[in-house]
């Protein structure tokens, strides 16, 4: 689980074009929406097709993005839950 | 004192009619030209409904007539069909000495051409003439070419209020003088690249759009070209032109929140229908009958009610969003819609916003969901574009003189 | 009264001006470098910017250079923003095409996708500096002074803005061409060039030293 979410923080640096962090400014537990990345809805979709892309793990309602997308940790393990 | 200005023609291709006559046969019909995917060749054939207009490119190049061995895409083809429409029904004569323009808009380009041509452009010669008709200037030269039309053209490419804005500026170039007629309008065919573009926002319906409606999921890609004559009023009269409305009022403002969704209270598309009313100098009591731009999107028909509240109060005009019937036409929807707008204003009627049937749980949002006969003078229209670009325009019954 | 060009921008081959005088430059550097590092000197503390695409960093960068120029006491309607250019959004286009032209490796991203349109940039601009007004965006075969004058004057003298945001802002996979100015009415008490159509051509061709 460590190094998924290691690698998660990358991949999300590098797909929201979050330039000026590194992974380590990224607590896994921390929320990513709202004050703390400043992420928008249009960041909520790059994290679909991130999901889709990497791990081949689809989402088909948006609306279920907000748990499932709530912190880092929350990602790595839906994904750890649902990767074929 | 700047002249009025007025509409002498129009021209119309959509999902639900060639021309003016067939709109206007289908939106009382209730026949909505939304379907399962005929003609966009797609990896995504079974999952959308789409308005297509229901020609292949080849039918499309019969139906348009152009110049042999021109390079044509989509968008320029819906746009020549339309515009050479509008302008026989003005029946303008480019030789009586006035000056006339062409305003075109439009969001797609030639990207129908492009995208099956993209991977051959380097290494096939025969898709070189399809580097040239991508950019958004090709469509409106075409046009321009085809109808001989020389003093002054331009192109307007602003999401999805595109077309509404080359109706505004197409008015502003009469009252200034700059020319004494225009054709004004949009055009934009579908591709894949739109399709698929719209897809990873998520906010497509896979089955039909329900403007308004509290379980709307989405919106309903569609493509085609209107064009309106707008006119100098003073010349139209002189010439005996039959006159179908006067462009009474138009604004457009920026909602400045995001790049794709409006701001919680629809600050955007209030400015602009405020505006609008300001400019043809009506309170929000005069309209009688609001055209929205009700894609069906959750954000879209949320905040554009609530501006509409913000700006009507209790008293909110008869309202429809009629891209149940046409799709979201895209560039070519202000224009669309003005078309539409001026049929009713023209037939008293009050076409249905379909597939309603629960209201938001914001109150007051009814749409009329039957084709209504009502008495009309004063129509808005409204087209919000991303990047937060709204526009509105009013159109008014003319009297006879 | 003609307006007046209160200030203007040139980006042109890595070198930043402003009122014709260079501010930045990073000359050799590829674009994507020169961007950040133009970001970066300029500093105005907005990560959404490297959201954006190329076209849209070039505008944002221009409309940052002229804001300290930016009468911040009109209300939010009142300044306007009219652009224009000769390839739309060209280069995000191809970026967009790459994403979904192999069927095997299908996918479209949609930050990509909201930046094919050229009034994505004005968006961008008015959501910075929280322009309300009137907004444009024209597609022409090169930069028109004359058209662009026009227009502008007329939404100024006509009492739809008072102060406006206007210019080019062109890409292609081989360069870029930038030259942003703030228009505002008023009396012209320092001597700044007069907002018509030659003083727009001569500073936009020589404008940049």
């Amino acid at each position: 689980m460590e190094e998924l979410i290691e690698q998660l923080k990358k991949q999300i640096i590098e797909q929201l074009n979050l330039e000026d962090l590194e992974p380590g400014d990224i607590d896994p537990e921390d929320p990513l929406f709202g004050n703390g990345l400043g992420l928008d809805s249009i960041d909520a979709l790059e994290l679909i097709v991130l999901l889709e892309k990497e791990y081949g793990v689809k989402i088909e309602n948006p609306r279920d993005g907000q748990q499932i997308f709530f912190s880092v940790k929350s990602m790595a393990e839906y994904i750890t839950q649902h990767q074929k | 004192m700047p002249p009025k200005v007025i509409v002498t023609g129009a021209g119309i291709i959509t999902s639900i009619g060639n021309n003016v006559d067939e709109t206007f046969q289908a939106l009382i019909s209730g026949q909505s030209g939304i379907q399962s995917i005929q003609v966009l060749d797609t990896v995504h054939n079974n999952d959308f409904v789409l308005g297509e207009v229901p020609y292949t490119h080849e039918e499309l190049l019969q139906m348009a007539k152009p110049h042999p061995h021109k390079p044509l895409t989509r968008t320029a083809l819906l746009g020549i069909i339309a515009a050479r429409q509008a302008c026989q029904d003005a029946g303008i004569d480019l030789n009586d000495g006035l000056k006339t323009g062409l305003v075109s808009a439009t969001t797609v380009g030639g990207m129908d051409r492009s995208e099956l041509f993209y991977k051959d452009f380097l290494h096939k010669a025969e898709a070189n003439p399809f580097i040239d008709t991508h950019h958004a200037g090709n469509s409106t030269e075409m046009i321009a070419e085809m109808l001989e039309i020389k003093d002054l053209m331009t192109t307007i490419s602003t999401a999805c209020s595109s077309s509404l804005n080359s109706l505004m500026f197409g008015a502003r170039l009469i009252k200034s003088g700059m020319v004494d007629r225009v054709v004004a309008g949009g055009t934009d065919g579908l591709s894949k690249f739109t399709l698929n573009g719209f897809n990873t926002l998520m906010i497509l319906d896979k089955n039909l759009c329900r403007p308004f409606d509290a379980e709307r999921k989405g919106l309903n890609l569609g493509e085609g070209a209107a064009y309106l004559v707008l006119e100098n009023e003073k010349s139209a009269r002189q010439s005996g032109k039959t006159i179908y409305a006067e462009l009474a009022g138009y604004a457009n403002a920026n909602d400045a929140f995001h790049q794709t969704a409006s701001s919680e209270h629809g600050e955007g598309p209030f400015l602009a229908m405020q505006k609008a009313l300001h400019k043809a100098d009506f309170k929000p009591a005069d309209i009688d009958y609001i055209n929205v731009h009700g894609t069906g999107t959750e954000n879209n028909d949320l905040t554009e009610g609530r501006a509409m509240i913000r700006l009507f109060g209790d008293r909110l005009p008869a309202f429809s969003s009629t891209k149940a019937f046409t799709g979201h036409t895209l560039g070519a929807a202000g224009a669309v819609e003005s078309v539409i707008s001026i049929l009713a204003l023209q037939n008293n009627v009050v076409f249905p916003n379909l597939n309603f049937r629960t209201p938001m749980p914001e109150p007051g949002l009814t749409p009329v969901t039957e084709t209504v006969e009502k008495e009309l003078h004063h129509v808005l229209t409204n087209s919000f574009g991303f990047g937060g670009n709204d526009s509105s325009l009013v159109f008014s019954k003319v009297k006879k003189t | 009264m003609t307006p007046v060009i209160e200030t203007y921008c040139h980006i042109r081959n890595n070198h930043i001006f402003r009122d014709g005088k260079l501010i930045f430059e990073l000359p050799g550097a590829d674009l994507k470098v020169f961007l950040k590092s133009a970001y970066k000197f300029l500093n105005p503390g907005y990560a959404r910017f490297y959201k954006m695409d190329e076209i849209s960093k070039l505008g944002f960068l221009a409309a940052e250079v002229l804001s300290p120029a930016f009468n911040r006491e009109l209300p939010q309607e009142e300044t306007a923003v009219v652009l224009s250019n000769t390839h739309s959004t060209w280069v995000t286009d191809m970026h967009h095409q790459e994403t979904i032209n192999n069927d095997k490796n299908f996918f479209p991203s949609p930050a990509i996708f909201v930046y094919t349109l050229p009034n994505i940039m004005t968006g961008e601009i008015s959501i910075r500096h929280n322009f309300r007004g009137e907004n444009a965006f024209f597609i022409f075969e090169k930069f028109d002074p004359e058209f662009i004058s026009n227009y502008t004057n007329h939404l100024i003298m006509s009492s739809k803005a008072s102060s406006c945001l206007g210019g080019y802002v062109d890409q292609t996979p081989r360069g870029y061409d930038v030259f942003v100015y703030y228009l505002r009415s008023g009396k012209n008490e320092e001597g700044k060039p007069e907002h018509n159509a030659g003083e727009l051509r001569r500073l936009y061709e020589y404008g940049n030293g």
